[in-house]
């Protein structure tokens, strides 16, 4: 005889009587589960969509027009090229890449287009490393989408599409767009006369629908040279967290370069941030409904099992029982039904997100192992806090009473 | 062994005092077999529970080897009657989703006896009652008998030298009272001390003395005074047969 036997045995003696009580907590568990694996997986396929829009943050020149945001680093004004180094250098969070452009119309093969000054990762990150800091220390990610399952990582030449940098460019090497190459036809290994200088087309980026596929991106340290312009840029691009930018980045950018305008695709990030409270507040109204039908209903089931057993815990205190192991035989069961309730509650919930998920969202849905801490986590919690003070009464109750009771 | 002093219980019922014990004195030598016969209402449980630490006085004490129980904490009460206590009720109170081994075990678990030798105790305690071959029954599987006989070997447990019985005859059939009379009186043989409240006159004869209770006073004292050769006979009777 063991407590754990005496709270199992009686468990299943009177496993009918448990069962609302369990099972208002497992679906209130089960339920927050489907809806934090969605949610998870629904915000990375979000976030994964935002980031192949490109940048969600312009910084340019304060007298520069935003009428169209995808041409607005287009213009006439420029900015200093030390704004780069601004930014690599603060403290600022949330910046996950940063790509400086210099941008003029070109004439080639008899062809206008636009050619833009890129700066390549790997610049970046010699002069994060000179600098002793920078954004390359800091952790990224949140605007550079993890994995999503079943969708294959981008090839390094859509890099540049969708984070807006790319790793390497040569001061010899260009990336032209998908129109511009299908007008100038050239392709991958072609070469290019550019303001009299000869390039090799080292890439031509796929079909995105904005005007970077008229394009041709060359380094751009080598357009400021070819055009005389010394170290300036039109604009910054920044892909920004969208959690960071809600929380004031641009505010933060602004007071870091007063000379600048940082505007950005608030729509998008509205949605992204919308979406975000909605399912939050979902998950806290669960879990609000799960404390208050769930807590009541085994609190209920407590007052009912110690009423019911009141004779039996009389007995035990009279063959020699304290009050502390009556109130931990409520407690351990009450630690029982939680761990259960918790343990069932994340398998049927992740089972239900996995099957919902691609039909509901629309997103592909993996098995989440850190919700089953965080289901245990409440579920025991609530149980142990409802059957408390039930538990208190039966520890508190006058052995000699209960005897007399038939 | 037990003593209690000027003890007096009382309770507040609807406005109105109601005594249960009434400035009783008693002193239990060690290995008497005391019964206390009364009226419904009399205070007879209420003493027996008082005498076991389960019902606090309203005034007085209890002794128990010279230790005033009510001057202790709810716990090492508990403790105290853990080890020195044996209790039987009319109603057996055996947890009815255990075995009856199980039961038996339960204050063998209660004063820490690791499991092989609470299942020891338990098996030679149901051989002694006669349930060897009922270890693995619960109690709705047993006759009424056989669950007081389980209560029985669950009071010796842990070897109580202190017996308190609750009308420990009142649920059953005469030849059944009988068996566990007898088996009181075999305890009390063994040195223990037997409390037996009872209604039955006849189970109240089998003690060594009786004590009558009136209102929550102690009526009468004393020795047995066997008014006729037929009673003394009955006595002779029950002794042989249950020694048989």
């Amino acid at each position: 005889m063991r407590l754990r036997t005496l709270v199992w045995r009686e468990i299943f003696e009177r496993k009918n009587q448990l069962t609302t009580g369990f099972l208002a907590i497992l679906l209130g568990i089960t339920v927050i589960v489907s809806i934090k694996n969605i949610t998870f997986y629904s915000e990375k396929a979000v976030m994964r969509e935002l980031d192949a829009l490109g940048a969600n943050v312009l910084i340019l020149p304060k007298s520069a027009s935003v009428q169209d945001y995808y041409t607005a680093d287009f213009n006439a004004e420029e900015i200093p090229e030390e704004y780069v180094m601004r930014l690599v250098m603060s403290d600022i969070q949330g910046l996950d890449n940063l790509s400086p452009k210099l941008s003029l119309p070109v004439k080639v093969r008899n062809q206008n287009v636009t050619l833009t000054g890129i700066l390549p990762k790997d610049e970046f990150q010699a002069k994060a490393a000179w600098a002793g800091a920078g954004i390359f220390s800091r952790p990224q990610g949140c605007g550079v989408v993890v994995d999503i399952p079943g969708e294959a990582p981008p090839s390094p030449r859509e890099t540049l599409v969708r984070n807006r940098v790319i790793e390497t460019l040569a001061s010899n090497e260009v990336l032209v767009g998908a129109d511009a190459a299908t007008s100038l036809g050239t392709k991958e290994g072609d070469k290019l006369n550019l303001l009299g200088e000869k390039f090799d087309v080292i890439a031509v980026l796929p079909q995105t629908g904005t005007v970077d596929d008229s394009r041709i991106f060359a380094h751009l340290h080598t357009v400021q040279e070819l055009t005389g312009k010394g170290s300036v840029i039109n604009a910054i691009e920044v892909v920004g967290c969208c959690s960071e930018i809600s929380g004031g980045l641009v505010q933060k950018i602004n007071r870091l370069l007063p000379d600048a305008k940082v505007v950005t695709i608030t729509q998008i990030v509205n949605t992204q941030i919308r979406m975000n409270q909605m399912m939050s507040r979902l998950s806290l109204a669960f879990l609000l409904i799960i404390i208050l039908v769930g807590g009541a209903s085994i609190a209920n089931y407590m007052y009912a099992n110690v009423f019911e057993r009141r004779r039996e815990i009389g007995t035990l205190m009279a063959l020699g029982a304290g009050s502390s192991l009556v109130l931990r035989i409520f407690m351990f069961k009450a630690l029982l039904l939680g761990l259960a309730a918790g343990i069932g509650g994340y398998i049927v919930g992740t089972v239900l997100a996995l099957t919902l998920g691609p039909r509901l969202a629309g997103v592909p849905v993996l098995p989440m192992p850190e919700l089953v801490v965080w289901a245990i986590g409440i579920s025991v919690a609530l149980t142990l806090a409802a059957s408390y003070l039930p538990a208190r009464r039966a520890a508190r109750l006058d052995p000699f009473t209960t005897l007399q009771e038939v | 062994m037990l003593k209690m002093e000027a003890a007096g219980k009382f309770y507040n019922h609807r406005q109105q005092i109601i005594t249960a014990l009434n400035d009783v004195t008693l002193d239990i030598p060690k290995g008497d077999f005391i019964s206390i016969v009364g009226p419904s209402g009399s205070g007879k449980s209420t003493l027996l529970m008082t005498l076991g630490g389960m019902l606090s006085l309203s005034k007085g004490r209890v002794l128990l080897d010279g230790q005033s129980l009510y001057d202790l904490s709810p716990d090492k009460r508990a403790r105290l009657r853990r080890k020195k206590i044996g209790f039987v009720f009319q109603t057996f109170n055996l947890v009815p989703y255990l075995t009856a081994a199980e039961n038996v075990q339960i204050p063998l678990f209660l004063a820490g006896k690791d499991e092989s030798a609470q299942k020891q105790r338990a098996t030679d305690l149901l051989a002694r009652v006669g349930l060897s071959d009922r270890l693995d029954h619960k109690p709705s599987e047993l006759s009424v008998g056989q669950q007081q006989r389980v209560a029985l070997a669950r009071m010796l447990a842990n070897n109580p030298p202190v017996v308190l019985a609750d009308e420990p005859t009142g649920n059953l059939d005469p030849e059944t009272s009988q068996q566990v009379i007898a088996f009181l009186d075999e305890i009390n043989k063994e040195g223990r001390t037997v409390v037996m409240v009872t209604h039955d006159p006849q189970a109240a004869l089998m003690a060594k003395r009786t004590l009558s209770l009136v209102d929550g006073r102690v009526f009468s004292d004393g020795h047995h005074h066997l008014a006729t050769s037929d009673e003394a006979q009955t006595q002779k009777d029950w002794r042989q047969g249950l020694s048989g």
